[in-house]
């Protein structure tokens, strides 16, 4: 159990990515490591993935072999460490209708009634893996695996802001107006990424996210 | 103290170096698609490293300097003139007030940097003037630049060189490479392929990445990876099997795999693919990366050491 062997690959001459798996216990410890790594190499860019986390460096400023020793001597030291919890945001969303135009299909191909789609996805409590992919966008863990409903064939070219979306096993909101392939089921008026915030983004990793139902339409 | 936009082209957005150290909020760092051109547009008029100036994609920009100021053309080859005078690239020129800057179409390149004295004005954030344009981030009110826009310029730098001009590097069709995380797991036929095909860009490319088009490429066995960073210079390898080569506005996580990587001294020649152009791939070893580096750096120093020395004293 304890002797998880993690693998360091170079991603070019500038990245190095720990790969650890995606699990929440490996994310914890990817978590600890992140903050440790943060403070010991702050030269260094370190970028979180689902199980990973990448070091973006200049290699003729820091060399890849410090940099892997301070990866593999973070990784080791991150078992056992308590993380403050974060901190819980309850993003309130209008599920169905215009807001969530998909919540329909969704029900139809998970066989449950829409009511009990919106009751399932509100129940449940997420946790913030990693952000990435958009600028406030949160990769969220915890989804109810009834809800998980295959990515759309052909991605919507302007998914709007705010919209609360199943895409495979996972959920998550679109925090700004952009192309997209996942299911809408509802809308969200919660600012997740505003530059000009002392903290631009409102979720950060380890946080924990709840969906309210302000709506059903 | 701006220049008024008669035309703006394609596509033609403000760019600095990037906004570096918010990817893991999920903001790629944008910047100049060839940092290179820039840089040394940037030296040749005493700028700092940071200033910002207008990536044009292709050419087919007019605009009038509404105030005397110098300026380069840097990046791709393009027929340009100021007032109907002939101008070259990657050299100082002087335009007067009320001057007009025309740029035809390049075929030898995709992106032309107009780097300005004082660098574009535009108010940072995030700490870049880049512009991100999926996000509607920073730059000129977080868009591409439109007819009537008077883009607003900084103050001249303390000291200029005097007007001098630079050979740009040598272009060319090869990029260097690296073997991406993926690469063990691609099936041969499609390693072979990857890195003898020329492969050509197509039109639906853009500042997040050029899309290449060639044989398909069969994937069989080859899992899709949890999702992870990517950067500038990655190639992604989509199931559709046709390989999307990352650039400077690269999303900041994706979920494909990675069997290529560009060198970081290549990643302006990427930056430079124009659609229909040809791409091969070229694998090197790490050590030969880090001198590719070096060397890019060096010739970098050098220009700076060079223009310096002709400042005059003041």
């Amino acid at each position: 159990m304890s002797a998880v062997s993690p693998s360091i690959q170079p991603l070019g001459e500038c990245a190095l990515v720990l790969n650890v798996g995606a699990d929440l216990a490996m994310q914890r410890r990817l978590w600890a490591a992140w903050h440790v790594l943060e403070h010991r190499l702050p030269e260094v860019e370190w970028i979180l993935g689902m199980g990973n986390l990448t070091a973006h460096f200049d290699p003729l400023v820091t060399k890849a072999r410090l940099v892997t020793r301070a990866l593999e001597g973070a990784w080791a030291r991150s078992a056992g460490v308590e993380l403050a919890p974060g901190k819980t945001v309850t993003l309130p969303v209008r599920y169905g209708g215009e807001h969530g135009p998909d919540l329909a299909w969704v029900a139809g191909h998970t066989g449950l009634a829409p009511d009990e789609v919106v009751r399932r996805h509100s129940a449940a409590s997420y946790t913030v893996y990693c952000l990435g992919f958009l600028p406030g966008f949160a990769y969220l863990g915890g989804l109810d695996p009834r809800l998980a409903v295959p990515r759309r064939s052909d991605p919507r070219l302007a998914v709007p802001a705010g919209s609360v979306a199943i895409g495979g096993a996972q959920t998550g909101v679109y925090p700004l107006a952009s192309p997209g392939g996942w299911q809408l089921i509802g809308r969200t008026d919660a600012p997740l990424f505003d530059p000009y915030r002392e903290t631009p983004g409102l979720l950060a990793p380890g946080d924990t996210v709840r969906f309210q139902i302000e709506e059903i339409a | 103290m701006t220049l008024l936009i008669g035309r703006p082209g394609p596509q033609t957005t403000v760019q600095d170096l990037g906004r570096t150290g918010y990817r893991f909020l999920g903001v790629p760092a944008g910047g100049a698609c060839d940092s290179v051109a820039l840089r040394v547009g940037n030296l040749l008029l005493g700028n700092p490293a940071e200033a910002a100036a207008l990536e044009i994609m292709l050419g087919g920009l007019q605009l009038r300097f509404e105030m005397p100021r110098r300026f380069a053309l840097t990046g791709a080859p393009v027929a340009a003139t100021l007032d109907g005078r002939p101008l070259s690239g990657w050299r100082v020129y002087e335009a007067a007030a009320g001057a007009v800057l025309r740029l035809a179409f390049s075929s030898e390149g995709a992106r032309i940097y107009l780097c300005v004295a004082g660098g574009i004005d535009v108010p940072p954030v995030l700490g870049s003037r880049a512009t991100g344009l999926l996000a509607g981030l920073g730059g000129f009110g977080g868009r591409g630049l439109a007819q009537g826009d008077r883009v607003p310029l900084g103050p001249l730098p303390a000291c200029m060189p005097q007007p001098a001009a630079v050979l740009p590097p040598p272009r060319g069709e090869v990029l260097r490479v690296l073997p991406g995380p993926e690469w063990p797991q691609l099936p041969r036929a499609a390693q072979r392929a990857l890195l003898t095909y020329p492969w050509r860009v197509s039109p639906a490319s853009n500042r997040m990445g050029a899309r290449l088009t060639g044989p398909q490429l069969a994937l069989e066995g080859l899992a899709e990876p949890d999702s992870h960073a990517v950067l500038p210079g990655v190639v992604q390898l989509p199931p559709g099997g046709q390989p999307i080569l990352l650039l400077a506005d690269a999303q900041t996580t994706g979920g494909y795999a990675k069997p290529l990587v560009v060198i970081e001294a290549d990643l302006w020649r990427a930056g430079q693919l124009h659609p229909g152009a040809t791409v091969r791939f070229a694998e090197i070893g790490p050590d030969e990366a880090l001198a590719a580096l070096a060397a890019q750096r060096a010739w970098l120093a050098h220009i700076e050491r060079n223009l310096r020395w002709h400042t005059p004293l003041t």
